[in-house]
């Protein structure tokens, strides 16, 4: 299953994967948001929309839409895979 | 010839690192506040003492994450670098850094670096690095970095002094590149890049070649970019992987240099995260501040403001007591007094406003609000980006739509731009003061009064017609923007008062000189206006005494002179001539003046009135406020101001497009005539349509 940004719950966090089709933004990969980093879900704005997430020590509100561009791999599942 | 002695300093940094209170730090108060040539960009410029022989002209420059821009802003620091011919081309470059976001901040350092141009690394906020379990290794860091570092507290003023030594020994500071960056990204791509812009450097002319859309460039390269042979390479995917490239290469500095104890970091941001974007706490809280500014501009700025009318009122009358009669003293006492009695008296609610806007930006707590309501405001064509310029707007929509700049979307920005002037902005609030006065009674109920909630409504009727129209503007406007929409949530800090102190003064001054000097040019235009005319108004006192034999009353003579002398001035004759236009909206031919020259700027209205009334009123010299009611309609023989002219007036001036000066902005920040005029003709039809509806209902 692909995994975004915007299917992160509050306080999870992932791994930006690779993003051979360029669909990141360029100042987002500017202000530490790329492929290998890390990135948690802080908040969510009331109305569902922006996120406010971390990444590289950047906090940042995105919104939902950028954050469906941008792949990830859940830290979580990888926890749940290695206790199975 | 460039002066030795003097260094040309450039001020960079990422938003929200305290470059502008190193700057304050430098500088003082030797700033000067101008405008980029072409573009309304603020230009920060201040003078430092470095040495006892040595200054330098140090430059503010807008915060940027990148030297790639996404705003008009942020191309002014591309354009600084690219232009090396120019006067103003940096000696050495001073980037200011957060501690605690360094690698991110490093980012544009390495850009700037690669520039080849002297870079100072001054890392900021030095004094949370214990609290936030950060320690660096300063003199590694000058070793990886290849580059000058000093460690600084704007807060705590500690380390100017280091800062002020390097900037003098600059020349000491290494120009090499960085890294040789650009020859990874793409090996088959950059020699031959090299080869086509022999005299540049390599990263430059990758500049050159990824942005000279943005920036002004002289037609022959400009021709020569044209000419490059991409051979197939893809620019944007060779900009990200420059970028994950200089990541990588800070990431392996940084871990060499900069450790992090995570567990001391404090959790105050995540607490009052939680609060301040709570669901419901969140909104409540915004909209007590909102309320807060709102009470303030009216409650404590009116103490003030009352204070000036009066001061003025009064030094008037002295003026012209101690003055030979005559045009010189004519044109002193009832043209230039006035008029700079009404700037003046705008000076404290610019400055409230400034100070709330200053504070909420300072501690970090706009970005919340921006976080909170962006996806209200999209609903409306708009952007969460978009509440900074509407409530800079209720101090004055010029800063306000310079401030829309932020907004990256297109539509969204043109959007913010074309509604902003609905809200009530300070040049309002004098007509609606003096208004509410007038016509609402003096009722309380409870802690409320009367006059303090038609002044709240009036504020809510502007942002509800901004939202609207926003509304149908996003219907109608066929405009596809691509953008991305990045906000940064910085830290929440105390705000430093005197950053705040010296935003507000420089703010407040840019207004009062810049829409000052309209207003005091057309008061004295007014007052020759009023005070000169055509035959009937030089035979005017021939022609009453002939018409009135039977009055013996010298002073009813005289004032039917002077009433007599008005309406044939070329004012007069200005103001008759729209009376049919205006008469539906229960306006005679005086209001008509003060529309007219209220097209200029709407503050105008009421020196208007005090001008015009001062002229006719030729005994004794009262406040503005007592003239007016004074003030009888010939047609009832009863008060001109009453409910139904006054509402019609405020609904008319809440909803009229009546500023030169920000149809000037918006000129400048849509690049065409298009948009203001839209503006002007569209706000003036609502404008009249409404007021004449208000003038039928409170018949």
């Amino acid at each position: 299953m692909n995994f975004t940004i915007a299917s992160l719950a509050v306080g999870e966090q992932g791994i930006i994967q690779q993003d051979p089709n360029g669909q990141i933004p360029l100042i987002l990969l500017e202000m530490g948001c790329f492929p290998g980093a890390n990135v948690e879900l802080i908040q969510i704005a009331p109305l569902k929309d922006p996120l406010y997430i971390k990444v590289n020590g950047s906090h940042l509100a995105i919104r939902k839409e950028t954050a469906k561009l941008i792949k990830i791999e859940k830290s979580e599942n990888l926890c749940e895979t290695l206790k199975l | 010839m460039r002066d030795a002695e003097i260094i040309r300093v450039a001020l960079v940094g990422n938003p929200n690192t305290g470059k502008s209170s190193l700057f304050n730090e430098l500088t003082g108060l030797k700033q000067k506040v101008s405008n980029y040539p072409g573009v309304t960009v603020e230009r920060r410029i201040g003078m430092a003492k470095i040495s006892k022989d040595c200054r330098a002209i140090i430059s503010d420059l807008p915060g940027t994450y990148s030297i790639n821009p996404t705003s008009i802003d942020e191309n002014i620091v591309l354009q600084t670098f690219l232009n090396t011919d120019v006067d103003d081309y940096p000696d050495v470059v001073v980037l200011v850094a957060d501690v605690e976001n360094l690698k991110r901040n490093l980012f544009l350092f390495t850009q700037i670096k690669d520039l080849e141009i002297p870079v100072i690394l001054v890392i900021n906020m030095a004094d949370q690095m214990e609290k936030r379990g950060i320690s660096i290794d300063i003199e590694q860091l000058k070793k990886e970095l290849n580059a000058q570092v000093v460690l600084i507290s704007t807060k705590k003023n500690i380390g100017i002094d280091q800062v002020k030594s390097a900037i003098l020994n600059f020349k000491e500071v290494k120009e090499a590149p960085f890294s040789q960056i650009a020859e990874r990204i793409d090996p088959s791509f950059f020699p031959l890049l090299n080869k086509q812009f022999e005299n540049l450097s390599l990263y430059r002319s990758w500049l050159l070649l990824t942005q000279h859309q943005r920036i002004d460039i002289d037609s022959t390269l400009k021709d020569q970019i044209q000419k490059v042979n991409l051979n197939g390479h893809n620019l944007s995917k060779m900009q990200n992987r420059e970028t994950i490239l200089r990541y990588q290469l800070i990431n392996g500095i940084l871990k060499k240099t900069y450790k992090v104890d995570t567990k001391a970091a404090t959790g105050l941001r995540f607490k009052l995260d939680k609060i301040l974007t709570h669901k419901v706490f969140g909104y409540v809280i915004f909209a007590s501040i909102l309320l807060v500014i709102f009470q303030s501009i009216f409650d404590w700025a009116s103490i003030p403001m009352d204070f000036i009318d009066t001061r003025f009122a009064s030094f008037g009358t002295w003026v012209s007591s101690q003055l030979a009669p005559g045009v010189f003293t004519e044109l002193i006492t009832e043209g230039i007094i006035p008029g700079i009695g009404g700037i003046v008296i705008f000076i404290p609610q610019i400055a409230i406003l400034f100070t709330f806007v200053a504070i909420l930006e300072e501690t970090g707590y706009m970005s919340r609000v921006v976080f909170l309501m962006d996806r209200i405001m999209r609903r409306f064509g708009m952007s969460g980006k978009s509440v900074v310029p509407l409530i800079s707007g209720t101090a004055c929509a010029i800063p306000a739509i310079m401030a829309a700049r932020n907004i990256s979307g297109w539509k969204e920005r043109l959007i913010t731009i074309l509604v902003t002037p609905f809200i009530t902005c300070s040049a309002r609030l004098p007509v609606y003061a003096i208004l509410i006065a007038l016509i609402i009674p003096e009722t309380r109920f409870g802690v409320f009064s009367l006059r303090g909630l038609t002044l709240m409504g009036l504020y809510l009727l502007g942002f509800a017609a901004a939202l609207i129209t926003a509304f149908v503007l996003q219907k109608v406007l066929k405009i596809k923007s691509s953008s991305f929409f990045v906000v940064e949530m910085p830290n929440y800090k105390l705000p430093i008062l005197k950053n705040v102190g010296i935003t507000v003064f420089e703010k407040t001054k840019a207004f009062v000189f810049g829409a000052g000097k309209i207003i005091l040019a057309l008061s004295v235009v007014l007052w020759f206006l009023a005070s000169h005319g055509p035959v009937d108004f030089k035979n005017a006192e021939a022609i009453v005494t002939e018409q009135s034999v039977n009055t013996n009353d010298a002073q009813l003579l005289n004032q039917e002179i002077e009433a007599y002398k008005l309406e044939n001035s070329y004012i007069g004759i200005a103001g008759k001539s729209i009376e049919p236009a205006i008469k539906p909206l229960g306006y005679d031919w005086k209001v008509g003046i003060a529309l007219l020259t209220s097209f200029a700027a709407r503050e105008v209205f009421v020196s208007t009135l005090a001008t015009i009334y001062s002229v006719e009123d030729s005994e004794e010299t009262n406040t503005i406020k007592e003239r007016m009611a004074a003030e009888i309609n010939p047609d009832t023989g009863k008060p001109m101001f009453n409910l139904p002219v006054g509402m019609s007036l405020m609904i008319f001036y809440a909803f009229a497009m009546q500023c030169m000066s920000t149809l000037a902005v918006v000129k400048k920040e849509t690049n065409s005539w298009k948009w203001p005029l839209l503006q002007f003709i569209g706000m003036t039809i609502f404008a009249y349509t409404a007021a004449f509806i208000t003038f039928q209902i409170f018949s």
